[in-house]
């Protein structure tokens, strides 16, 4: 009978062990990390706040922060926008469906180096094919990776066209949840097609919604490869991403107790911008 | 809305934007292809098809790089994790359905927890735990901090609960130990649940850069991703265009390869990596 008792112990103690020195351990020293400065060789050393008065002060982190939400400001709205759209598409009864949702999907799969390298000849200045396309269109050229004001949204573009298939998907999903009697009763009292889209496919849907939200803005603010192959943070540091950020004062500068610091305030500021978001679907529908 | 017939207009303009959306998707891989195989000073005129085509970008990619060394890192680094999640997601998820224990619950709301917190908090402490631990440079960085996924313990959890526990008991009566129950009679009957885990486990560290960067400077050890960005962001591409994007080739075609044998369950799988709620 003992025995027994100890089986769901054995089972679940690879997780437990991993827990501990994977996730728990590394939360706590965290917090330890916080109050020192250290660089991994010499010895620790105690600064209390210091790390956080210096935080307050560091232009390059708020401006992380800054360029960071404003790729979540562009990408997200611009992700949700395109994927319902698709998905509204897909649902209709076509032909090759599969065929279309195979194709929207194959950049989710790929690398994203992949796509950074790819996209960085793309968006060149001087030969690249949007530039070509727009001098075409006797358009003037657009500096896509080089003017300060347009490197981030020219991310934001390319980070929808790598995942925007993922959502098309989760979206479809959740169209097809909806009780297509809600859709004939709407019929018969003369709704109109943006009516039935706003009243019923919207509220319907939310949870997709708020799941599309949460996940694309959590993976906003995991934004590192795309700057770090295409522009370095620059022009200007305006694509310098908080992960970046992040990366360059731990792994260039081997300031430990600093970057662990901007680790747990970007923790704090995801928490916020995530229940914001659950707060604002849950009262508008 | 679904049964209703689509007027003949309205049908040509769904189609009409559906082909456009899906040459968006497919032009840029297709004029990447094209350009790896373009002589170098073609690459920045042409718009679909080069004047000619050879393999010289890949001959100087595999010339610089190590490609094929970090190929076989990548297969044996993310053919172990995913593995191991498999084996560990599958024994917590079961020890989750199949028995009463005290602390059960607690566990779940820790998965649970694990699950939501940000990578952004653990990657220096996570960091300097290899260093401690002298995993860096060896594959013991790169696989064993990933052997527990809280995703993959909920799909098998929820995949065993669909399980009756009829099966379950009957088994053990006829005297089969429970590690025995668990992998020659349940896991054979999750084929869903483990193709889901392991492809989502597998495409995750396939493509994970930042934590290889990290924690591998020996370019012997690179995984193909790594290698590949450095590549193209340190200077030994010398700004050759053509063997910048021939070695994106290379590292998208594995994957390319993949889904388009196994494209329903890659769609399924990463699709239910938003089930989280």
């Amino acid at each position: 009978m003992g025995k027994k008792k100890l089986t769901p112990y054995l089972l679940i103690a690879p997780y437990i062990i991993h827990f501990g020195l994977f996730v728990a351990f590394p939360v706590v020293f965290s917090l330890v990390l916080v109050f020192h400065r250290w660089n991994i060789i010499s010895p620790m050393e105690y600064v209390g706040p210091g790390n956080f008065i210096r935080l307050l002060g560091d232009t390059f982190f708020w401006q992380s922060v800054l360029n960071t939400l404003y790729f979540i400001l562009i990408h997200v709205p611009l992700q949700l926008l395109i994927a319902i759209s698709f998905a509204l598409i897909l649902n209709l009864p076509l032909r090759m469906l599969g065929v279309f949702r195979a194709i929207y999907f194959l950049p989710v799969v790929v690398s994203g180096v992949v796509v950074t390298i790819l996209w960085q000849q793309l968006f060149g200045y001087e030969n690249g094919i949007l530039n070509r396309l727009l001098t075409y269109l006797t358009l003037p050229r657009i500096g896509w990776l080089t003017d300060p004001d347009i490197a981030m949204p020219s991310i934001a573009i390319m980070a929808t066209w790598k995942n925007v298939g993922l959502y098309i998907i989760l979206f479809l999903t959740g169209l097809q949840t909806v009780p297509v009697q809600l859709y004939e009763s709407a019929d018969l009292e003369g709704a109109t097609a943006w009516q039935k889209f706003r009243h019923i496919t919207i509220p319907m849907i939310n949870p997709t919604i708020l799941l599309v939200l949460v996940l694309s803005t959590i993976g906003g603010f995991s934004l590192f490869i795309e700057p770090y192959v295409m522009t370095g943070g620059g022009p200007l540091s305006r694509t310098l991403s908080s992960v970046l950020y992040i990366y360059k004062q731990g792994f260039f500068f081997y300031h430990m107790g600093y970057a662990a610091t901007m680790g747990v305030t970007l923790t704090a500021i995801i928490l916020v911008v995530v229940i914001i978001q659950k707060k604002y679907v849950e009262r508008n529908t | 809305m679904n049964l209703k017939r689509l007027s003949g207009i309205k049908k040509t303009a769904a189609y009409i934007f559906l082909f456009i959306g899906a040459a968006a998707f497919v032009y840029p891989f297709i004029w990447m292809l094209m350009a790896s195989l373009a002589p170098e000073k073609d690459i920045a005129s042409f718009a679909l098809w080069p004047t000619s085509i050879g393999l010289g970008s890949y001959v100087q990619v595999f010339e610089k790089i190590p490609v094929l060394r970090a190929f076989l890192n990548s297969m044996i680094v993310s053919l172990t994790v995913t593995f191991f999640v498999v084996v560990f997601s599958s024994m917590t998820g079961f020890a989750l359905t199949h028995y009463e224990f005290k602390g059960r619950d607690a566990v779940f709301y820790i998965i649970i927890f694990t699950m939501s917190l940000p990578f952004q908090l653990t990657l220096i402490p996570q960091y300097i735990l290899m260093v401690k631990l002298g995993w860096t440079d060896s594959y013991l960085a790169l696989t064993v901090p990933y052997f527990i996924s809280g995703l993959g313990i909920i799909i098998f959890r929820q995949y065993f609960k669909t399980i009756p526990r009829d099966l379950f008991d009957a088994a053990r009566i006829d005297g089969c130990s429970d590690l025995k129950i668990l992998f020659s009679i349940l896991l054979p009957n999750a084929k869903p649940a483990i193709i889901t885990v392991a492809i989502l486990t597998f495409m995750g560290v396939w493509n994970d850069v930042l934590w290889p960067i990290i924690v591998i400077r020996n370019e012997n050890l690179m995984t193909l991703p790594q290698l590949i960005t450095l590549f193209a962001v340190g200077g030994k591409a010398e700004s050759q265009l053509g063997v910048k994007l021939a070695s994106a080739v290379l590292l998208a075609v594995p994957v390319v390869v993949a889904y388009s044998f196994f494209q329903k369950y890659f769609i399924t799988s990463m699709a239910s990596s938003g089930m989280k709620e």
